[in-house]
């Protein structure tokens, strides 16, 4: 056994273990741990790997639905999209690398989880991602977000997925924990999907991809603390990434899949060897033996201890059937990847680990799973804001108030930032970055997925219920937009410390009305990440819980898209507005114009946003609208502004209350469409029971409403200036 | 027409292009591995966009020295099509089969959008169902696209007409606004001098599909096609 370092207070605290997690490693040893087994217990047990803050929640959201092959808990969910295929998708967090080192955590972030959907057996055909960064003021800022997006685009663009598609927010309470949050979607055969749970004594455990050096060494534990002004220090614990290995990964993997020789694979993600092989044999049922002498390595004289914790990228574990390792070797051999048998699985039930001849690690993998703590924290309800009244808010001259808005830093066009992704590589993009939701056809077909991601962390801030039941809705209307089917969603928690009460409180409170939105919208969450403790000195990020959704166009040809096609065509509102008044309460034209965040955010009426939705994508697949567009950020006035801006033709608005609240309120469930066929789209509506009104017909170059018009080369330049400008304004 | 697309390590648009030249042929494409040395009788040989060994020393310099590289080269001796696109282009200017080099952005950053080009000539197989003056979408997604050369061989590149494509604006007008990346005098690709090889940083693959937003690349490759036949 490894005696070179005792096992003191110090170094248990060091490895972010409390000492009733030290007391039950005693327990299920039975003997006090050496350095490498207690390495693997700080990783296995922390927060990022056991989920033991969220756990309890998590267990209530809604997984399954005919259509689900496969919900939490595999490396990414799996659902089925007819005809034999499978679409594979999860988004995952890497906000504490990337705050510390933008390119590379970010950057690594991509490759992760392009693994985690790979290593399933799905080619990855769209990446996308969630950001969000502190304010633009701060002067961290610019430096961070120019960072994070070379950094997505540098691996995405040479791996050869396309990035098609995301959001980008700015938010002060991101000032010292920024999130960048990943997502890749696959395509399988249906009959061509493999899985981690290890089976078969005696079945070689194999290692492929690059080496393994000392970068990452506690990466895991790193995400599941918080940060403090020393954090820069860590920055060591970032991983850097090499997309070229990544792309010859995965064509060794697609090629490796074609044959039949693979009993179980998962890539080597946070902790490293020690996840991916722990997990393995625990989802089996099996034990592990690991020759750590053949595990290659980039440096000499590496520990066993750093070989099990190293996160060093593109590396994946692959249990083999028996005597086929010559079949596998030859194809790593082929795209010039490492390839070694490290190890085999056994029926003791136990990791084993050896070096030099001697056992430097034996761990019963089922009680250590077992025993991962479970907490049931303590948590108070968020306190609610009263809804705010509408015509109390400060009310501005339509034009100029959308002109503020439009130039916005979280409304104004990411084009600055999605021309840094090659978003067409792969020859599928049918909708660009800019639209309500990406669409990417299935390769060879006419049918296609859409696929968004979303929150509103500000909803989420003043009512986490109703910001999570938002959160989801919102997904499901962008996939609605562009007439696609909402199938499953991929859920990425990012909140702050759980072991506050409050904090606590969000998660809870953010994972009832996530759940309750997917059931009223038979919507299942498959696959997710739970990143906690974003707070910097105590103070925390807004609970951000992104949300990717992924639907199905069966019909490409019938995809609809937000820019105004002809003049001369009606523009309607579809869906219930609140009232008269419209909702401004934790609305953007309340923060930025009003200079105020307060209030109740705008409800989310689950069944009447199925209605309304339901009702715009028959209406899409009919052919019935030239365009549609959600209402979000900005609320009706934004939203008709980019489909103008998107088609470059104007409109000209009637029938609307001049009031704030109608003209930029966020009410939910709402759409607009275009249409040569005004009559149609209203008896579709009103035979569903969905409030639907003409307001305006698509004309010229200019928005006009109640004797007031602003040209849209104006508007066009206050949306496109203000990002490039931002990132070449002097540091 | 029979056409070869070669696949380095870290090529990424080789799928892309045999889709487009299976689009206009009617038939599969041969794929070539780089360490293939069997090359069979073809028309056509693409070297296609992607990261071939990563771009880790210089663009397409590593692509440049494989063993497939010299087989292209005598292909390209003997009249075979030869087209390289993006990274392509930059491997075949790396192994001299076009003068010139491309540079890093002017901007420095990598860029994905549609531009516009002018067709400067429509004397070859690759453009023969192009006019001179046609202005084209077609998409551009690179680093490093930023076309130089030497003034002797730029005034050889023009007096020679060999310059095949322009960034330009809508009126077909040769513009530095018009101009993405810094390339000198605008240019998006240029030919040999037999006209049989053409390098190009933008993708006519990319928009040979309706359904991907616009198909100007298309009449590449049905050129091809006519031509070879």
């Amino acid at each position: 056994m490894n005696k070179v370092s005792a096992i003191t207070p110090e170094v248990i605290k060091t490895h972010g273990l409390s000492d009733d997690e030290y007391k039950r490693v005693l327990e299920v040893l039975g003997r006090e741990p050496n350095l490498v087994e207690l390495g693997i217990f700080s990783v296995m047990w922390s927060e990022h790997c056991s989920y033991k803050s969220s756990k309890k929640w998590l267990k209530t959201l809604p997984t399954t639905a005919p259509w689900v092959i496969c919900g939490p808990g595999e490396n990414a969910g799996v659902i089925d999209i007819g005809e034999g295929l499978a679409a594979i998708f999860k988004m995952e967090s890497h906000n504490h690398p990337s705050f510390i080192e933008p390119y590379q955590g970010a950057a690594t972030g991509v490759g992760g989880i392009l693994r985690d959907v790979f290593t399933m057996g799905a080619r990855p055909i769209a990446n996308m991602n969630a950001l969000r960064f502190g304010d633009p003021k701060h002067p961290k800022t610019r430096h961070l977000v120019a960072g994070v997006v070379a950094g997505i685009g540098g691996y995405g663009n040479c791996v050869g997925v396309p990035t098609v598609g995301g959001e980008v927010n700015f938010h002060a309470s991101y000032n010292g924990n920024i999130l960048v949050n990943a997502m890749t979607v696959g395509l399988a055969q249906q009959d061509k999907i493999f899985y981690s749970a290890a089976a078969g004594a005696g079945n070689p455990v194999v290692y492929v991809g690059s080496k393994t050096g000392r970068d990452g060494i506690h990466g895991a534990t790193m995400a599941s603390a918080e940060f403090d002004a020393n954090s820069e220090e860590k920055r060591p614990t970032v991983q850097v990434g090499d997309p070229f290995t990544e792309k010859l990964l995965i064509e060794a993997c697609m090629e490796l899949m074609q044959t039949d020789v693979i009993q179980s694979i998962q890539d080597m993600g946070a902790a490293g060897l020690t996840s991916s092989s722990f997990e393995m044999a625990s989802k089996g049922g099996m034990g592990v033996e690991l020759d750590m002498n053949a595990v290659p390595c980039r440096e000499e004289g590496m520990t066993p201890y750093e070989m099990m914790l190293s996160e060093s990228q593109e590396r994946m574990l692959i249990i083999l059937k028996p005597g086929k390792e010559d079949v596998a070797r030859k194809i790593f051999e082929k795209w010039e990847l490492d390839f070694a048998v490290i190890g085999h699985l056994t029926d003791t039930g136990r990791m084993v680990l050896k070096f030099n001849g001697e056992t430097v690690c034996d761990l019963p993998i089922d009680p250590l799973a077992q025993a991962s703590p479970e907490y049931d924290r303590p948590w108070v309800p968020t306190v609610k804001q009263a809804a705010l009244a509408s015509a109390s808010v400060k009310d501005v001259p339509w034009p100029e108030a959308l002109k503020t808005l439009m130039g916005c830093p979280d409304i104004a066009s990411r084009r600055w930032v999605w021309e840094q992704y090659d978003h067409m590589v792969m020859m599928d993009t049918a909708q660009r970055p800019g639209g309500d939701a990406a669409v990417v056809r299935i390769h060879r077909s006419n049918r296609a997925l859409a696929i968004t991601t979303d929150c509103t962390p500000r909803y989420v801030k003043a009512d986490p219920f109703e910001g999570g039941k938002q959160a989801v809705a919102e997904t499901w209307r962008n996939l609605t937009a562009v007439g696609a089917r909402p199938l499953a969603i991929t859920d990425n928690l990012n909140f702050g410390n759980p072991q506050k009460p409050e904090i606590m409180g969000q998660i809870v409170e953010a994972i009832k009305g996530i759940g309750e939105a997917c059931k009223a919208l038979d919507y299942p969450v498959i696959s997710g990440n739970v990143s906690l403790y974003n707070e910097t000195d105590g103070s925390p990020i807004l609970p951000t819980p992104a949300i990717g959704g992924v639907g199905i166009l069966d019909d490409l040809d019938t995809m609809a898209t937000v820019a105004f096609k002809a003049e001369g065509e009606t523009l309607l509102l579809i869906g219930q507005t609140n009232e008269k008044d419209g909702w401004l309460g934790q609305s953007l034209y309340l923060r930025e114009i009003a200079g105020q965040e307060k209030g109740a955010p705008p409800p989310v009426d689950l069944v009447h946003e199925r209605k309304s939705g339901d009702v715009v994508r028959s209406l899409i697949r009919g052919g019935k609208v030239t365009a549609c567009h959600d209402l979000a950020d900005g609320g009706l006035l934004v939203a008709v502004t980019e489909m103008a801006l998107a088609g470059n033709i104007g409109c000209r608005l009637e029938n609307l209350v001049a009031k704030p609240g109608v003209l930029f309120g966020e009410d939910q469930g709402r759409y607009l469409v275009t249409t040569k066929d005004a009559g149609t789209v209203e008896a579709a509506a009103k035979q569903a029971g969905v409030s639907v009104s003409r307001i305006g017909a698509t004309t010229g170059k200019a928005l006009s409403f109640a004797g007031q018009s602003v040209e849209l080369a104006e508007l066009r330049r206050m949306h496109e200036e203000w990002f490039p400008a931002y990132m070449a304004a002097p540091k | 027409m029979k056409a070869a697309v070669i696949v380095f390590p870290g090529s990424n648009c080789d799928r892309d292009i045999a889709l487009a030249l299976e689009q206009s042929i009617g038939k599969p494409t041969t794929m070539l591995w780089h360490q293939d040395t069997n090359v069979p009788d073809v028309d056509l040989i693409v070297v296609p966009g992607g990261f071939s060994y990563g771009d880790y020393l210089r663009c397409g310099a590593m692509a440049a020295h494989s063993p497939i590289m010299r087989e292209v080269k005598r292909r390209a001796d003997k009249g075979t099509r030869v087209l390289g696109i993006c990274n392509g282009f930059q491997i075949i200017t790396e192994a001299g089969l076009l003068p010139g080099v491309l540079m890093r952005n002017k901007d420095l950053k990598y860029v994905c959008k549609d531009v516009l080009v002018k067709v400067e000539d429509s004397q070859s197989a690759f453009t023969a169902k192009y006019k001179v003056g046609d202005v084209l979408r077609i998409p551009i997604g690179h680093a490093e696209g930023n076309y130089f050369a030497d003034e002797a061989t730029l005034k050889e590149l023009e007096d020679q007409g060999r310059v095949a494509f322009r960034y330009c604006t809508p009126t077909g007008e040769i513009t530095d606004a018009a101009n993405p990346n810094g390339s000198q005098h605008n240019i998006a690709g240029v030919f040999n001098k037999a006209r049989t090889v053409l390098g190009m940083m933008p993708h006519p693959e990319r928009l040979a599909d309706k359904h991907l937003g616009g198909t100007d690349g298309r009449a590449m490759f049905d050129a091809l096609v006519e031509t070879l036949a």
